[in-house]
């Protein structure tokens, strides 16, 4: 048997119903395994301790119908979980354990799932590269120094560097598929209503998903099914028909649709993008679908439209961190006092940065012009896919303008840092599902995935096309674990 | 004021001003639980015992509407003849204070769930019809306690999340009378309809006021000033006519009216700067993107419509037209919910007229005394009607009547008992009658002699002296006939 740590997570589902190996067994391997690879800084909160006591657990009563039976899993550190601290990587948050779980937490502990404990993420989920962690950078287990991508870093990595069998992280303009995408894993932005958002610490709350990671699209599928539920606790939930999406996962795609937006060829695409993406339109073609050329004729206002949608809800749902009933409080000569030095001393730099962001777009005299614009050209773009649905069932495009970039880079560039999301944020801004596969890599090595859009709630022939083309790429992941001295 | 035209005037040297007023009634909606949270809205617990992770604002918590307050605002809607908005939305009213523990308030904007209405005002000089602009529902703040510690405020956040309706009036109000007149309709639309308490010590009925003046007999409004959060109809009085006499002595001042904010002292009676427009908090409103926008079905809207039971003006209009009651005492009845169904209890067995005329007369005497309401009664409606018809049918007099009504007072007694134990009972028998008054004509031969030399004033006399003689029990229109027979 290969090393546990290693294995895919229906594998390990398999040995476990076959009394290969006890969960105690796996949940230590992988625990054994993040105590070498601290290096890369994914954890915030370990909970190995509780994590082998559940295992044990399991192993003398264990319940093999479950969909996860004692599977260990770390999560991103936006999920609160009951009793165990929960930070969404902010000074703010540092001292907060939550009394209450999240519904998607709930449904992967009530399928049998292990919290293994709190990855690292970009301080509430505001980042594409983890370097805005109040917990300090992740590093990627591609390459030292290297950015795993963000928001949800810590689960790439972890993911990458066999941490975690499976991951969770949220999405809100790409926070799952861009690090996905850098870490050479599976990473699935689900529609938006599909996963419950009660419980997830809220950044925007009209883009926040929270979707599975995984090393190949079978697991991932099957950790979707685990995590979608509709749920009366978040309004926005949709109460749709879900799946058992590894059950009836197919690569038989043929005779799909699959249309290739001409406006995502952007200006200065590296050339490596473009050859992958050409590369990635042949394997769709091999797998027996019809490639059709689609106009998204909205597509370049995504971004500056993300970026006042999004800061201008996280200016508004982050006004709830002021000191005086959880978390960090810096006291002040009066309540004012206390809420800026609170609120100075809690954030960081890109966090201020939004908040600043948000509430000027929503200021009297500036929303017609910037909030109210951005909602008409979100439903512009939103009206583009509808369209183009009309004529496809997915859409492909790669999933990020570049590989990985190094820690450092970008920081002092907001605005570069922000176009690393231009392919990612239509899709929330859109609430349609998105997936990243990896597809191949660069030139010095590092990998670089494919987005695949589907149609609202069709989750299903998203993953098979995923599942088809990843057959075809059979892409293999170039990681030494370098960070084992 | 004139109590004829209603006219609520100020007047000056050369000028002569008309006082604007707008009301915006800010009333907890009757429910056991909060607009967002399942968490009790029971006044007076313990502090900050009623408060879900939802109210406090924990991270990743949701908003989740409660059914039973949007039909409660839709009820209260109907109520005030309003439109209802098939479609609402609720937005976010951001500011930072450490009661409100989300950061902002969930409130309805630009689209509130109910649109505009009217409301009927019966003023002495006729009725007056006054516009509704809107209701929408929001959230309350919890409560910032500044007293309990000098050096620390303590916050309690049960009321956090609690269902309030917001009531805007257009600028109809003319008078103090007339702004008495509308927040008791409103209160009494709302209690008919158990949609609000309408209890204003509790402080489930608040508002905000809105003042202007403007010369007599123009046009154009004048530069208003909101009066916020006043908490009784006597303190909304006095703060009116305090900030209509500010504004009226600015302007005679030759100075300028700024729009603001402002608070009424209620030790010093007299309202001062909260806040200038400058000042006014940039609310930065916008949609709850955790919520989606509230859309109402017909059949749901129709559903409560079938629901709504006869409100005030309809019920005068029925007490008129089939009790044959006067406009004022129809009113009087039906200003609540409670006095109209005790005096429909009262009337079911027993003569209109006089219960209309015991209970505005003795009843509501009795209870002004005590200082209690109606639903407080010491004598209940079924031994009230059971005294009307001892009236009725000859049993007692009238001034037997009064004397047994405040023996019930004191212990809601059945008056068939009390008549029967202090043998009370009217004397209607004409024999015993006619002994009786042989009597009283036997001990005043003088009398009956002026009386016969045409002193007809004395007749009364005999009466009385019959009266007298019988402690007051003698059927008094039988002692006239047997005394006219008599004498």
């Amino acid at each position: 048997m290969s090393d546990i740590t290693s294995q895919k997570l229906t594998e390990l589902i398999k040995n476990i119903k076959d009394k290969k190996i006890s969960s105690e067994e796996v949940t230590k391997s992988f625990v054994e395994k993040a105590e070498k690879a601290r290096t890369l800084n994914c954890y915030i909160t370990e909970d190995f301790d509780s994590a082998i006591k559940k295992a044990k657990k399991f192993d003398s009563k264990p319940n093999f119908n479950l969909k996860l039976p004692g599977i260990p899993i770390a999560v991103k550190d936006l999920f609160c979980t009951d009793g165990l601290k929960t930070t969404a990587g902010s000074k703010i948050l540092n001292n907060f354990i939550p009394t209450y779980e999240s519904t998607v937490t709930h449904n992967l502990w009530n399928e049998g799932g292990i919290l293994l404990g709190k990855l690292n993420c970009d301080e509430f989920a505001m980042g594409s590269s983890n370097e805005t962690s109040f917990f300090g950078n992740v590093q990627s287990p591609i390459d030292k120094n290297l950015v795993p991508g963000g928001s949800s870093g810590g689960s790439a990595s972890a993911l990458a560097s066999n941490l975690t069998p499976v991951t969770i992280g949220t999405d809100t303009g790409g926070s799952i598929r861009q690090p996905a995408s850098f870490t050479g894993t599976v990473g699935l932005k689900p529609t938006y209503g599909s996963c419950s958002r009660y419980g997830i610490v809220a950044f925007a709350s009209s883009l926040d998903q929270a979707g599975p990671m995984a090393k190949n699209v079978k697991d991932c599928a099957l950790l979707h099914e685990v995590m979608s539920s509709y749920d009366l606790k978040d309004s926005t939930s949709v109460d749709f028909k879900r799946n058992n999406y590894s059950e009836l996962l197919t690569n038989n795609i043929k005779g799909k649709k699959i249309g290739i937006p001409k406006e995502y060829r952007v200006d200065g695409m590296a050339k490596e993008i473009e050859d992958l993406w050409i590369k990635g339109i042949e394997y769709i073609k091999e797998c027996g679908a019809e490639v059709i050329d689609i106009s998204l004729p909205h597509t370049s206002y995504a971004l500056p439209t993300y970026y006042i949608v999004a800061p201008a809800e996280a200016s508004s749902n982050l006004a709830r961190y002021d000191g005086v009933k959880y978390g960090f409080r810096s006291d002040g000569e009066n309540l004012i006092d206390m809420y800026e030095r609170t609120r100075s001393e809690g954030f960081g730099n890109e966090v201020k940065r939004r908040i600043m962001i948000g509430t000027y777009v929503l200021s009297s005299g500036y929303y017609d012009a910037y909030y109210l614009k951005a909602q008409k050209v979100r439903k512009l773009i939103k009206n583009d896919f509808d369209e183009a649905y009309k004529k496809v069932d997915a859409i492909l495009t790669p999933s990020t303008p570049s590989s990985a970039f190094k820690i450092g880079e970008k920081t002092n560039d907001p605005v570069s840092m922000y176009l690393n999301d231009i392919f990612t944020v239509p899709i929330n801004l859109a609430g349609l599902p998105g997936i990243s596969i990896p597809a191949g890599l660069d030139i010095k090595g590092y990998p670089l995935g494919l987005q695949i859009i589907g149609k609202a709630f069709d989750e299903q022939t998203l993953l098979n096309i995923a599942y088809a083309m990843e057959e075809k790429i059979n892409f293999k992941n170039n990681i030494k674990e370098w960070w084992i001295k | 004021m004139s109590k004829t035209t209603g006219e609520y005037l100020i007047t000056r040297e050369k000028n002569i001003y008309e006082v604007v007023i707008g009301l915006e009634i800010h009333a907890q909606v009757l429910s056991n639980s909060k607009l967002f949270s399942s968490s009790s809205t029971k006044f007076g617990a313990e502090p900050n015992t009623q408060v879900s992770l939802v109210d406090a604002a924990f991270p990743g918590m949701l908003p989740v509407i409660n059914e039973y307050c949007i039909k409660q605002a839709v009820k209260t809607g109907i109520g005030l003849k309003a439109k209802i908005n098939k479609k609402s939305i609720f937005d976010r009213k951001n500011y930072f204070y450490a009661d409100l523990p989300q950061g902002y308030q969930i409130s309805q904007y630009k689209h509130p769930i109910v649109g505009e209405g009217t409301v009927i005002l019966d003023m002495p000089y006729g009725q007056r019809e006054i516009g509704i602009e809107r209701l929408h529902l929001e959230q309350d703040a919890g409560k910032s306690i500044h007293d309990l510690d000098p050096q620390s405020t303590f916050v309690d956040l049960n009321r956090s999340g609690v269902a309030l309706m917001e009531i805007v009036s257009k600028p109809d109000l003319r008078s103090l009378d007339e702004v008495n007149a509308y927040v008791k309709k409103i209160r009494s639309i709302m209690r008919y309809l158990e949609t609000c308490d309408g209890n204003m010590q509790e402080g489930s009925l608040r508002a905000d006021v809105n003042v202007s003046v403007k010369k007599k007999g123009t046009v154009d409004l004048g530069t208003r000033c909101e009066i916020k959060n006043v908490n009784s109809i006597k303190f909304m009085q006095m703060a009116i006519d305090y900030e209509a006499n500010r504004q009226v002595d600015l302007i005679e001042e030759g100075k300028k009216i700024d729009q603001e904010t402002r608070l009424f002292d209620i030790k010093k009676n007299e309202t001062r700067t909260m806040r200038s427009k400058e000042d006014a908090h940039d609310y930065r409103y916008f949609p709850d993107p955790d919520l989606l926008p509230l859309e109402l079905k017909n059949d749901f809207i129709e559903k409560i419509k079938s629901e709504i039971p006869e409100l005030p003006d309809e019920k005068k209009k029925r007490f008129i037209d089939k009790f044959n009651l006067s406009s004022y005492e129809a009113n009087i009845l039906v200003s609540d919910k409670e006095t109209s169904s005790y005096f429909e209890k009262v009337i079911k067995n027993s003569d209109v007229k006089l219960a209309t005329n015991w209970i505005t007369g003795e009843l509501f005497a009795l209870l002004n005394e005590k200082d209690l309401e109606i639903t407080q009664s010491p004598i209940s409606s079924e031994n009230l009607s059971k005294l009307i018809n001892l009236i009725k049918n000859g049993t007692i007099s009238g001034k037997i009547a009064k004397t047994i009504f405040e023996l019930m007072a004191n212990g809601d007694l059945d008056p068939q008992k009390v008549v029967e134990e202090k043998g009370l009972k009217q004397e209607s028998d004409p024999k015993a009658l006619e002994s009786l008054i042989d009597k009283v004509i036997a001990e005043n031969p003088d009398k009956v002699k002026e009386y016969k030399s045409g002193k007809e004033k004395l007749f009364g006399f005999f009466v009385g002296q019959a009266m007298k003689v019988s402690d007051g029990k003698a059927n008094p229109k039988l002692v006239n006939d047997i005394l006219k027979k008599k004498l």
